[in-house]
């Protein structure tokens, strides 16, 4: 299972990454494996306001429907177009290509609880 | 790998003998527009009438259904249903009644609607049901409907609905659809409502809670009363799914248990297959309280027929043309007179033995996704399959297709990882549940000892296991000329 070091996790099972003036948002390895092979990804408008915990969008895979909510509040300021032609990118590269939205936060330092990299892994093998 | 199509075996000029008027132009085309006319033929297959019967009777061979087998699809009661029900529904008395025929002239089958009405009512403990939900999506919608109203009229606004977490998707999909905001509350560790969590869910903005019972996990929720009582406190009301009620019919009343509106699904537990494509009928029941909202029309007996009763002013309105799925209540008419009272509480005693015995059996081999006794279906978990081997709940159900059986539900409810839900319903005998008790045993032996026969299955079917993604992703359900077959790259 594949977690990296330098993101931050929430318990939804999303990961973020903080840069100079925005957050990266995806959806961990280990989520994407649960979920098995995505077929639709659902993306939100451009500029859209979300609060902390609001759902961002959508995830279908041949299994289930997942839903993904936004660690920090904030305005929609990017989404990966290249899911809606191959969502499979989340499988493969949950990481790096399969990124679903950047963010722009109110306020850097307010999000719901996010874990780091060792306590989600713990969280995981606790079955959460 | 398929069967080919019927346009695949077309041989240029095979005919059908019919008697034709060949060689004179169809009556009337020359009254058509030049311009609606074809220039070419249609592309129709040409094949002899033996050919097309041995092709129609072939795919019909490859379908799996309940008259074929074990069907233990958890969640969904695909029991057998008596034959009585479908020849009666069939008389042309019934069958080819108009919708429009005067109601003086309907007489034999609104008084089978008026009855089964009256019988559900005193099954469910209730005040009245309406037959007019064409299937239990819709009962939902017209239940949460009259919740919504039944506020508005006391000059309430509510806005909250609370579904616990092992809901029917179906549940929170009906409470957003009727505009209310869905809240959902946490299951115990032993897999029911939480009832220290609902009471700090409740508050003066609570509608109502929608529920099922047994719920989604095959667990009679003991403390249904309670949970009742709490909504009710807070001036809500409680939904009852009857998706689960063949555990009970017979034997529990939702009326008793503290409900205010209930859903039944007739084309699953009264005598209607399931999953046969419909039309199905979701009838609704309500306490007195709430009478008034019911939609039009309703079946009455006047003072000497029987009538549709239209002009009630406090009604939520009228949902489908017409009075509803006639034949499909007709279906449980026959049903509920086949079976009676005894024979009803010996439906959902069947139902809720076979589980046990099947749970117990598989108990070893799988993880139950809960200990004790279940209700009328169980859930087991692939998951140390899973971990251990990489054998997934998907390649256990595939792989049972090889032993002829159709697969149980996968990946639900939510709340369990590798779910398989299995229902077997009470119309299948020992030796069946044995059989099947067996193939889901080997199926776990090979999952250990050899994974990949379980990974590729399944090996026996028409088909082996098929692309679901490439389905999901580029559905193609239509044959073009020159599409070269049918490997769905056209």
């Amino acid at each position: 299972m594949n977690i990296p070091k330098h993101l931050s996790y929430a318990s939804t099972h999303e990961w973020l990454r903080r840069d100079a003036d925005d957050v990266t948002i995806g959806i961990t390895d280990y989520a994407q494996s649960e979920l098995t092979d995505i077929v639709f990804v659902e993306l939100p408008e451009l500029g859209r306001r979300l609060a902390a915990g609001d759902e961002i969008g959508a995830l279908e895979s041949i299994k289930a429907v997942a839903y993904i909510y936004a660690p920090v509040a904030g305005t929609v300021a990017g989404v990966n177009n290249a899911l809606r032609k191959q969502p499979e990118l989340i499988n493969q590269d949950p990481y790096g290509q399969g990124w679903i939205v950047r963010l722009a936060p109110d306020d850097p330092e307010k999000s719901v609880e996010l874990l780091e990299a060792a306590a989600y892994k713990a969280r995981i093998e606790a079955g959460d | 790998m398929t069967a080919d199509t019927v346009f695949e075996k077309s041989h240029p000029g095979r005919r059908t003998t019919y008697v034709t008027s060949r060689g004179a132009p169809p009556a009337g085309l020359d009254l058509l527009p030049a311009g609606a006319l074809r220039d070419s033929p249609p592309m129709l297959p040409e094949l002899t009438e033996g050919e097309v019967v041995r092709h129609y009777t072939n795919l019909a061979r490859k379908n799996w259904a309940v008259d074929v087998g074990f069907y233990p699809l958890g969640s969904c009661t695909m029991k057998y249903n008596p034959r009585l029900a479908e020849q009666i529904a069939a008389w042309p008395e019934f069958s080819a009644a108009h919708p429009l025929r005067p109601v003086r002239a309907a007489q034999g089958l609104l008084r089978t609607m008026y009855d089964t009405e009256r019988m559900l009512s005193h099954l469910c403990g209730l005040a009245r049901f309406t037959l007019q939900p064409a299937a239990g999506a819709q009962g939902e919608l017209c239940g949460m409907l009259m919740v919504r109203r039944y506020h508005w009229e006391r000059g309430e606004r509510r806005n909250t609905v609370i579904v616990p977490d092992s809901a029917h998707g179906t549940n929170p999909a009906t409470a957003a659809l009727a505009g209310f905001k869905v809240v959902i509350c946490p299951s115990s560790e032993e897999g029911l409502v939480d009832v220290a969590a609902l009471r700090g869910l409740v508050d003066d903005d609570l509608a109502g809670i929608m529920l099922t019972n047994p719920n989604t996990l095959g667990l009679f929720e003991r403390d249904i009363q309670e949970i009742c009582r709490v909504v009710h406190d807070a001036g809500g009301l409680a939904y009852y799914d009857g998706a689960n009620f063949n555990a009970l019919v017979g034997r529990f009343r939702p009326g008793d248990m503290g409900f205010d509106v209930v859903h039944l699904n007739l084309h699953k537990t009264f005598g209607t297959p399931h999953g046969g494509g419909g039309p199905g009928s979701g009838p609704v029941g309500v306490v007195e309280k709430l009478e008034p909202y019911l939609p039009v029309p309703l079946v009455t007996k006047g003072p000497e027929e029987f009538e549709l009763e239209e002009d009630r002013p406090q009604t939520i309105g009228r949902l489908n043309a017409f009075a509803g799925s006639a034949l499909v209540v007709l279906r449980a008419y026959v049903y509920l007179r086949l079976l009676g009272t005894d024979g009803l509480r010996e439906v959902s005693g069947m139902a809720v033995l076979a589980a046990n015995y099947l749970k117990q059996r598989l108990s070893e081999a799988y993880a139950p996704s809960h200990p004790g006794r279940c209700m009328h279906e169980f859930v087991l978990s692939a998951e140390r399959q899973s971990d251990d081997f990489g054998v997934r709940a998907l390649d256990v159900a595939k792989r049972l297709m090889d032993f002829g059986f159709h697969p149980p539900t996968m990946y639900f409810p939510l709340t369990v990882p590798e779910a398989l839900m299995i229902e077997p319903t009470e119309t299948e005998n020992l030796e069946t549940l044995d059989a099947f008790a067996e193939a889901m045993r080997r199926i776990a032996e090979e999952a250990e000892h050899s994974p990949e026969l379980v990974r590729a299955a399944p090996h026996d079917t028409p088909v082996g296991r098929l692309d679901e993604v490439a389905a999901a992703k580029d559905l193609n359900v239509r044959w073009k000329p020159g599409s070269g077959g049918t490997s769905g790259d056209a």
